[in-house]
């Protein structure tokens, strides 16, 4: 596991409302954090977006990011985590 | 998510083990060598370790605290440990290290980890001068001291039992207790008495860095137990042979978390990565219980019948399941029991169902023994002893790890509580029986090595 990248996973849970997508990426945008990737699903009753983002260049560094997600998260009544991919690496591949 | 081929229930499934299941990382913990602070005097030796220590230590906290917040993991603890004090401080005159451990409780406050390891001495085969000084000063230096904690190996399955030492040990668990009464006897929870003591262990009390370990190192303990409750309460139906591959596989994504840790810390801390410890460590906090595990695969109540039976299959899966996981497994890793650290363990002794007896039974299928047990303040020295005894023979039979961490509770007798907050928990007293075994301790001398040790 030499390299290294820049790139976090950001999970947004929650019940499905208009805006999600958008909202989220407005926060990810202004940070200058560049989406790689988006999925999203059902899972039960709860919709779940699936972010992929690289923030090489971003003017925020992940804890502050955080920040502002949860705000965001606290507003639209959702759960937003951003964690470094190496987690999920680490977890799921081998 | 194509471009990194996660699939969403992956994903999910990390977050919901990290929020919902108290998956974290247990504790940090770095290994200092002190063999260098040895000098004639003391209180120099112990200005030596004290700058040592701050040394190496300095980021350690603050890259516990990055790793925690990029990660997204909670590390519970930062830790230390160093080399057994009595190797140490042997050189220097004086008859009590007392100083050195307060150099060592200092130097802990300085770095800012909660606990620091190795105020210790290996007495398997006998004592030296400088062993002798250091178990005499231990009621005093855990009286003073906040964050020191003291672990003393009185057995191995290559040595046999030092039952004149185990004897001794009796004595100081009892002073110990009375030099801390005012606060429960918490001198003794910071006091572990080994057989087959490992020399890279990260979790405390025990923790102290081995003669045949290097300069500096990251060792990395565990935790889960949250995790693997909810994926065995997820499978109601499942039989125990599947039930173990569900906690094999629980157990290699936990322990995949130690290792990124563990490999982060040591890049950044410029330190070579030691081990990942697989233990499951339970705390205080609902549902991060090893005896809910067990009740999960379909005990009533931990301490019943089948509790062992349970555990064995626990501590094998756990263990199987990490090792993939890791290119470096070592310390003690198996589920832990310590009765005041676990919500499931104090309500069974609450209860009465988990009894003294019961628990040593579950000592010989798990790491690491009778551990956090709070027994009557009256309980005689001898008594104390001999359960000491009981635990070093489960282990030097068996070739593994077995410990005894006891606190005889100042002024308490059975039903009452022990209160230490925190993660040393609190502890319903435990009966212990009555009949004396102080002629067999009196006895004195070495328990022979066991055939075992003849493998040559």
């Amino acid at each position: 596991m030499a390299e290294r990248s820049n790139r976090i996973i950001v999970t947004v849970v929650g019940h499905d409302r208009t805006g999600i997508i958008a909202e989220t990426s407005r926060v990810l945008a202004d940070a200058g954090v560049n989406i790689v990737d988006i999925s999203q699903t059902l899972l039960g009753e709860f919709f779940v977006m699936i972010l992929l983002a690289d923030i090489a260049h971003a003017r925020l560094d992940l804890d502050a990011l955080k920040v502002r997600l949860h705000a965001k998260a606290d507003e639209l009544g959702l759960k937003i985590e951003a964690q470094h991919e190496d987690v999920f690496k680490f977890m799921h591949r081998v | 998510m194509r471009s990194v081929h996660f699939e969403p229930e992956e994903i999910l499934e990390t977050v919901q083990m990290v929020q919902m299941e108290n998956l974290d990382i247990r504790t940090i913990t770095m290994g200092i060598s002190l063999r260098d602070c040895a000098h004639p005097q003391l209180a120099q030796s112990a200005q030596r370790a004290y700058d040592k220590i701050c040394r190496y230590a300095q980021q350690l906290v603050k890259v516990g605290d990055q790793l925690e917040r990029e990660y997204g993991i909670p590390i519970i603890n930062r830790r230390i440990s160093v080399t057994p004090i009595a190797l140490v401080a042997e050189s220097s005159a004086g008859d009590d290290y007392v100083a050195m451990a307060q150099a060592l409780d200092r130097a802990a406050s300085t770095v800012g980890v909660n606990f620091i390891g190795g105020f210790s001495a290996l007495v398997h085969k006998g004592l030296t001068h400088g062993d002798r000084i250091l178990i005499d000063s231990l009621p005093q230096a855990l009286a003073v001291t906040e964050r020191v904690c003291a672990s003393i190996n009185v057995a191995s399955t290559k040595a046999g039992i030092n039952m004149t030492a185990v004897g001794r040990m009796g004595d100081v668990i009892l002073a110990c207790a009375k030099a801390t009464a005012d606060r429960d006897g918490v001198g003794c929870a910071k006091l572990v008495v080994f057989c087959n003591a490992v020399e890279d262990n990260p979790f405390m009390a025990g923790a102290f860095h081995g003669i045949g370990e290097p300069e500096c190192v990251i060792n990395v303990g565990v935790s889960g137990p949250g995790a693997v409750l909810s994926a065995v309460r997820r499978a109601p139906q499942a039989d125990l042979g599947e039930l173990a591959a569900i906690i094999k596989r629980t157990a290699f994504k936990i322990t995949r978390m130690g290792e990124l840790i563990g490999r982060r810390a040591s890049e950044r801390l410029g330190v070579p990565f030691g081990i990942v410890d697989l233990s499951l460590a339970p705390t205080p906090a609902q549902g991060d219980s090893v005896a809910q595990i067990l009740e999960a695969m379909g005990l009533e109540r931990v301490g019943t019948h089948g509790s062992t039976a349970a555990l064995a299959m626990l501590n094998d899966a756990v263990k199987k399941g990490g090792a993939m996981a890791s290119s470096h497994v070592g310390g003690l890793s198996g589920a832990f029991i310590p009765v005041s650290e676990d919500i499931g363990m104090i309500e069974a002794a609450e209860a009465g169902t988990l009894t003294l007896d019961k628990l040593e039974a579950m000592t010989c299928v798990c790491s690491v023994g009778l551990d956090m047990i709070a027994v009557p303040g009256d309980t005689p020295a001898a008594t104390l002893a001999a359960i000491i005894a009981d635990e070093a023979a489960i282990g030097m039979i068996n070739r593994k790890t077995t410990a005894v961490r006891i606190i005889p509770a100042p002024g308490k007798k059975v039903g009452d509580f022990v209160e230490f907050g925190g993660l040393l928990g609190r502890a319903p007293v435990m009966a212990v029986h009555r009949e004396s075994s102080q002629a067999f301790v009196e006895r004195g001398g070495r328990i022979p090595a066991p055939i075992q040790a003849l493998n040559n």
